[in-house]
């Protein structure tokens, strides 16, 4: 159990912003399922969350320094390959988008998990129960 | 807030397809409308989606359907020859649209699919949020 309780939820804090982007992302896909030239898009998790937890944001410590909008993992999203190319352009799949977006949904609701178990063990150590 | 963006996503989608839906069930209801000229005969609508892009440097992860037109077909109407008809005119000859209804009907199929995905996913996203709200309760 880490000292601070700044750090007790570790990964996971980051792991649920990331999968709740990656859902966004898969929900854009599905919703234009229909749309000439739209490109599906997806996150490289694992690139996404390395990001997140190196935390090489550069400062700004001047007002007219330009943010850098890259905390939440905006160079990590690609485009898919697509398995079956369409004459008007579209590269989304529906059942693979669905069957991702599934998927995303399973591994969030993991890390409510995760979360929850942590919580609620922080919660027994207060009580002393 | 990532899963409240599904919400505008899912629902821009949702509707989108039901202008398809709409254009559909009004294409299928002037199909059979006989007109006496050639440019006032019905000819079927067709929405065009498109992706609303946003300005740089905001989030880029959630993008809305948009219908930014609903275009006419260019198909030829189908003209018969029936002078009886009290529409018909001088040559004896009736305009009737250029729907097809095979067309349609698989529009109407494809449409009505779209629109249950971009359900599922707006219920699952709800899902998670309520979840979400749980946290440590």
């Amino acid at each position: 159990m880490p000292s601070s309780i700044d750090q007790m939820f570790g990964v996971h804090a980051q792991a649920l912003q990331l999968r709740a982007r990656r859902g966004e992302l898969i929900a854009s896909n599905l919703a234009h399922a229909d749309t000439p030239n739209y490109k599906a898009r997806d996150l490289d998790f694992r690139h996404a969350l390395d990001n997140a937890q190196s935390d090489t944001a550069m400062q700004a410590t001047h007002a007219s320094h330009i943010t850098h909008a890259n905390a939440s993992g905006h160079t990590s999203t690609l485009y898919r390959v697509p398995s079956q190319s369409s004459l008007d352009g579209n590269t989304v799949d529906s059942q693979l988008e669905k069957a991702k977006f599934s998927e995303n949904a399973v591994r969030y609701q993991t890390t409510l998990r995760f979360l929850n178990g942590k919580i609620s063990g922080l919660m027994k150590a207060i009580k002393g129960e | 807030m990532g899963l409240f963006n599904i919400f505008n996503v899912a629902g821009s989608g949702m509707s989108a397809q039901t202008v398809r839906l709409n254009t559909v069930a009004s294409n299928m209801a002037n199909a059979e409308v006989v007109s006496g000229t050639e440019q006032g005969a019905y000819r079927a609508r067709q929405p065009v989606f498109a992706a609303v892009m946003q300005a740089m440097g905001g989030n880029h992860s959630n993008v809305p359907v948009e219908v930014t037109d609903v275009v006419e077909s260019q198909a030829p109407v189908n003209k018969q020859h029936n002078p009886a008809h009290p529409e018909a005119d001088s040559d004896g000859y009736i305009y009737t649209s250029n729907v097809n209804m095979v067309e349609e009907m698989a529009n109407m199929i494809s449409a009505s699919r779209s629109y249950q995905s971009n359900v599922e996913v707006a219920n699952t996203s709800k899902q998670l949020l309520i979840e979400t709200l749980r946290l440590g309760q």
